[in-house]
């Protein structure tokens, strides 16, 4: 961090100014030019709200993307497809036992199965060849998406979370304030910010584990240099199941996350996917930090676009990919 | 492919292998002797499919770049054609003459598909999927976004071909012959065009950039040029697909679409042009027929599964397998010539395999 100051003071000025802007006008009571320019203060703060947590739940999806591929040098790209087959699942079991937190257990645990296997049965067997890997994958994910639809069908299905998580809480951010003097607060629902909470648990978690733990040591020597990390004695094919447990589990948990904030449909998984890509690509890939970062800026990207320019939402996602890529084609936080 | 003929940079008509001829006469005569839905529903749709899946080959195969924005390519040039010419939406449809608005749209899917080759070349391998992947999804999201331009969810319809000469081109004998000529002489041209100088440096640069970077070769403008000339085939093979369905919507981009034209090119073979077309008449024939062997609903996972065989076992497709066959023959007759011929087509996988080793021995 302290580097990127030195060698970008410039940028770290540009930056460090539009965030205050940001937080000043999150706080701030709008003076009435900024109404008139960008319409109500309410809009104005759900939208960055909104965004922060669909953030929150692209890192989530993306995590898990962007870990496998960190190691395997794999791009899995059925990971939107586990996104949705862990959302379906986590639903089935919830629906049947009445308990949100086991759907989510479950989701988790079916996934990082289903993540195991495709490594053993499937990419084991391809090391190394990295577009037939991909190839695979697409195959795969054909073959999910139909068998999906047919039994879950075309219908859409809604979570419902535990009691305490549902309905609006007040946050300490005033809207307006009227002509007798009252402040209005704005409300927000509690789900949404537990999103952000859980991403932000799993980050960090990621980021304890990857970084202070012996395993997440192998891992990390495994993205460095897989052959040494073999050669100094260590299992490396234990390692990589791991890893895509791990990574695909994430995509299964994501599913409940996201299945429950939003809804769960066919077409998801291709959402969820476009997501990832993105996300990565922008981040870069192999990195859990900058997944972080790139989930963000599309969060809140998308979120903004819908908002502000509706029919042109996409666009504003498309650019931020070509921008990233024409200066830093490698990615935000990538190294290579 | 003899190597001989293939370095010459000329055929005369000796040279012109008697499989060839035959396959031109069945394609030329065979209106005369099938139905009007073999000609239109399989016989024309498999040869635009297979054009769109050409410039996929032709970026693939020659220049090593898997781009998956072709069909979006393609979508690019449908939508121009009715944006620019005309449809019974009542929404855009400028007006233009028929063959101002083709010229523009061939050229605007070909100037969109450099663009994208601009974007996505700068990285290599197993990014150029992804990038592409993620322009093709955010294309299909733009246009069903998108009311003023594209006209949203519900598209565009009554986009029709010119009457011209007294021709009703959208009859299907007529529209067949036009497909046939579009789809031969595009062949034809990547066929040339891979013997040629840019082609043989596209080869090159596919198989170690880095050399040729070196040797003074300017590898980013080859590769986005190699973009332009597959964004004229996928884009003119667009105009073609939007006259045959006569509309085009979010649903004409989307992903499933998409890896639609993955999977023709795949299954066909990328290693030479005529792939894409045995992939297209087997996607078509599976996609028709499919019905008689299994629920219809269930198409996908049968082409799934399809290409997951092909992708596990023969990763040379359909042309793979008939290679293979052929080699076996000969093996038979005369067993080294056989061999050398069979390492030499199998020119990438073996360099993956050696791939693996050098990784294994650093």
């Amino acid at each position: 961090m302290r580097n990127f100051v030195e060698r970008h003071t410039f940028w770290a000025f540009v930056i460090l100014v539009s965030v205050a802007v940001f937080l000043w006008m999150i706080f701030a009571i709008w003076p009435e030019w900024l109404i008139d320019g960008l319409g109500r203060k309410k809009t104005f703060v759900k939208t960055f709200l909104n965004g922060v947590t669909l953030g929150g739940l692209y890192f989530l999806v993306a995590s898990g993307f962007t870990l496998v591929f960190g190691l395997m040098r794999n791009v899995n790209l059925a990971h939107g497809s586990m996104y949705l087959l862990g959302a379906y699942i986590g639903y089935e079991v919830a629906e049947l036992s009445g308990n949100w937190f086991l759907g989510l257990a479950i989701a988790f645990l079916a996934i990082a199965a289903s993540g195991v296997l495709l490594q053993v049965l499937v990419f084991r067997r391809m090391e190394g060849d990295d577009l037939r890997q991909t190839l695979v994958t697409i195959g795969i994910s054909i073959i999910a998406a139909d068998l999906m639809l047919a039994t879950w069908t075309g219908t859409t299905y809604q979570f419902t979370p535990p009691d305490w998580l549902y309905g609006a809480t007040q946050l300490p951010i005033i809207s307006v304030i009227k002509s007798s003097g009252t402040a209005v607060y704005i409300k927000y629902p509690v789900y949404r910010l537990m999103v952000l909470l859980v991403a932000i648990t799993v980050g960090l978690g990621l980021w304890l584990f990857l970084n202070r733990t012996k395993i997440g040591m192998m891992i990390r020597a495994g993205v460095n240099d897989r052959e040494m990390l073999a050669a100094s004695g260590v299992n490396v094919q234990l390692v990589f199941a791991l890893v895509f447990a791990i990574g695909a589990g994430l995509a299964g948990f994501a599913g409940v996350i996201g299945g429950t904030a939003l809804s769960i449909a066919p077409g998801e998984d291709v959402r969820y996917l476009l997501a990832s890509l993105v996300v990565v690509i922008v981040g870069g890939l192999g990195s859990v930090s900058g997944a972080a970062i790139g989930a963000l800026l599309i969060g809140l990207a998308e979120q903004f676009g819908l908002a502000y320019f509706p029919t042109y939402g996409v666009v504003l996602t498309f650019l931020i990919m070509v921008v990233v890529l024409a200066v830093r084609p490698q990615g935000l936080m990538g190294g290579r | 492919m003899d190597t001989r003929a293939l370095f010459s940079g000329s055929t005369s008509l000796s040279n012109i292998h008697p499989a060839i001829i035959v396959t031109a006469v069945f394609l030329l005569a065979y209106p005369s002797f099938a139905s009007d839905f073999f000609i239109f529903q399989i016989g024309a749709y498999s040869l635009i499919l297979g054009t769109i899946a050409l410039s996929l080959m032709m970026l693939a195969g020659y220049g090593g770049m898997v781009s998956l924005a072709q069909l979006t390519a393609a979508g690019m040039a449908g939508y121009l054609v009715a944006i620019l010419g005309e449809n019974s939406v009542g929404v855009m449809g400028l007006g233009w003459p028929w063959w101002l608005t083709v010229v523009s749209a061939v050229l605007g899917a070909a100037i969109f598909s450099a663009f994208v080759g601009a974007i996505s070349v700068r990285t290599e391998g197993i990014y150029t999927i992804m990038i592409t992947l993620a322009i093709a999804v955010a294309f299909f999201y733009f246009v069903r976004q998108n009311y003023v331009l594209f006209n949203g969810f519900t598209g565009f319809a009554g986009v029709e071909p010119p009457t011209l000469f007294g021709v009703y081109w959208r009859d299907p004998t007529p529209f067949y012959y036009l497909s046939l000529v579009i789809a031969g002489g595009f062949v034809w041209a990547v066929f040339y065009a891979s013997r040629s100088t840019f082609g043989l440096s596209l080869q090159a640069i596919r198989d170690n950039p880095r050399r040729m970077r070196a040797l003074g070769y300017n590898v980013t403008l080859h590769r986005v040029a190699a973009y332009f000339f597959s964004g004229l085939i996928a884009g003119t093979a667009g105009v073609l697909l939007v006259w045959f369905n006569g509309r085009i919507s979010p649903g004409s981009v989307g992903v499933d679409v998409v890896i639609d034209i993955l999977v023709i090119a795949v299954v066909g073979g990328m290693r030479h042009p005529v792939g894409p077309f045995l992939g297209a008449i087997a996607f078509v024939l599976l996609e028709n027929f499919a019905i008689d062997l299994i629920d219809r609903e269930r198409f996908n996972t049968v082409i799934g599964i399809a290409f997951l065989l092909v992708v596990l076992f023969s990763p040379d497709g359909l042309l793979g397998i008939w290679n293979r066959i052929r080699s076996k023959i000969r093996f038979g007759r005369s067993g080294q010539q056989g061999a050398s011929r069979r390492t030499g087509d199998d020119r990438q996988s073996a360099e993956s395999s050696d791939n693996v080793k050098t990784q294994e021995e650093v």
